[in-house]
């Protein structure tokens, strides 16, 4: 009778098979991050020009949802706002509160000059960066950026999901 | 009609009114003292050959150091004849007062609330004479050549002082560090 290998193989660092059984071992940690970094459902939210170069990232040529990139009309089925555009001080407080209502793990993109560091406009109502105001995870610098920087910028934020630690959970 | 025609018109009308006429590429500016400038509106828009029923923009404009420190522009233009026409009410300083042209353009409305917001142009008889770029509770007329073009030092919104004051204290507790 043939002795069965029980080995475990290492595929990836981190993660096991049996060989013959069927079976992955891996943290959970790197499945779910894995899928989370998968399914990122943006809000669809503009502020100026940066928002049609957004727009233009979501049609057909470039294609956000190969990415599983969906945008969604609403905060609370959101994963990540995208800061498209300039904001102003009056804005700011609606910036402010649309984030607030999106449910946690949330994440933000700073997408253009405006909204990296207010951008040429250096006056008395322009937010000079929106990082003064919200937690930017990932910057997105040009005016306005092309889509594939986006898709750059999105997949930066991927790379950054996949290396949390228990941010998915709740007894983090 | 020629704009240099309506001006004859006025000039007949409204003598002592007028302090200037200027032209410059073939537009022509007719400056106003501002007491009066419903009465000359009003002759424009309802005199049956001059009929300027279009009131293309309200705009208002500071001078510092000038006599009349803040100008207030009215682009009219009538489409039935297609002519326009560019009349300036002058305002001091210290008396930034002028009648509404609400009741004879409608379209006055949200202009002159802007000319208000940026300037501090106070329009007597407007309906609802409201901030309309900046937020109601904002200090100071943006548009003066006196204002700050950062913004005043000693003074922040208070609905983005409020944001910051939630990103630190966010950023103090630790809460969603990344």
């Amino acid at each position: 009778m043939d002795k069965k290998d029980t080995t475990l193989i290492e595929v990836e660092e981190g993660m096991k098979i049996i060989p013959g059984g069927n079976t992955i071992i891996a943290p959970v940690d790197k499945l779910v991050n894995w899928s989370r970094k998968n399914s990122l459902w943006p809000m669809a939210f503009g502020l100026a020009c940066c928002a049609i170069e957004m727009m233009a990232g979501g049609s057909a040529h470039y294609d956000y949802d190969r990415f599983g990139i969906v945008f969604r009309a609403s905060p609370r089925q959101s994963d990540v706002i995208i800061i498209a555009g300039t904001v102003t001080k009056k804005m700011a407080p609606v910036v402010r509160r649309v984030y607030d209502q999106m449910p946690e793990p949330r994440y933000v993109i700073a997408l253009g000059s405006c909204a990296c560091s207010g951008g040429v406009f250096d006056t008395y109502s322009v937010v000079q960066g929106c990082d003064t105001f919200l937690p930017v995870d990932v910057y997105i610098p040009g005016c306005p950026p092309r889509p594939e920087a986006i898709i750059e910028g999105f997949i930066k934020l991927q790379e950054k999901i996949q290396k949390e630690h228990m941010r998915w959970s709740p007894w983090r | 009609m020629e704009p240099l025609e309506i001006v004859e018109r006025l000039k007949e009308k409204y003598f002592s009114e007028i302090v200037d006429v200027t032209q410059f590429r073939e537009q022509v500016f007719v400056s106003v003292k501002s007491d009066r400038i419903t009465d000359i509106c009003r002759y424009l828009h309802d005199e049956p050959d001059i009929h300027m029923d279009f009131l293309a923009d309200i705009c208002g404009v500071d001078y510092p150091g000038r006599k009349y420190r803040f100008e207030v522009l009215y682009n009219l233009y009538s489409i039935k004849f297609r002519h326009r026409l560019i009349v300036k009410a002058l305002l001091t300083e210290e008396d930034p007062n002028i009648n509404s042209v609400v009741p004879i353009w409608n379209g006055a409305n949200c202009h002159e609330r802007e000319a208000c917001d940026m300037y501090g142009i106070i329009f007597h008889g407007h309906p609802d004479l409201r901030r309309i770029l900046m937020p109601e509770d904002w200090e100071g007329f943006p548009q003066r050549k006196d204002y700050p073009l950062k913004g005043r030092e000693d003074w922040e919104y208070k609905g983005f002082e409020e944001c910051k004051e939630l990103h630190n204290h966010d950023k103090e507790w630790n809460i969603q560090a990344s």
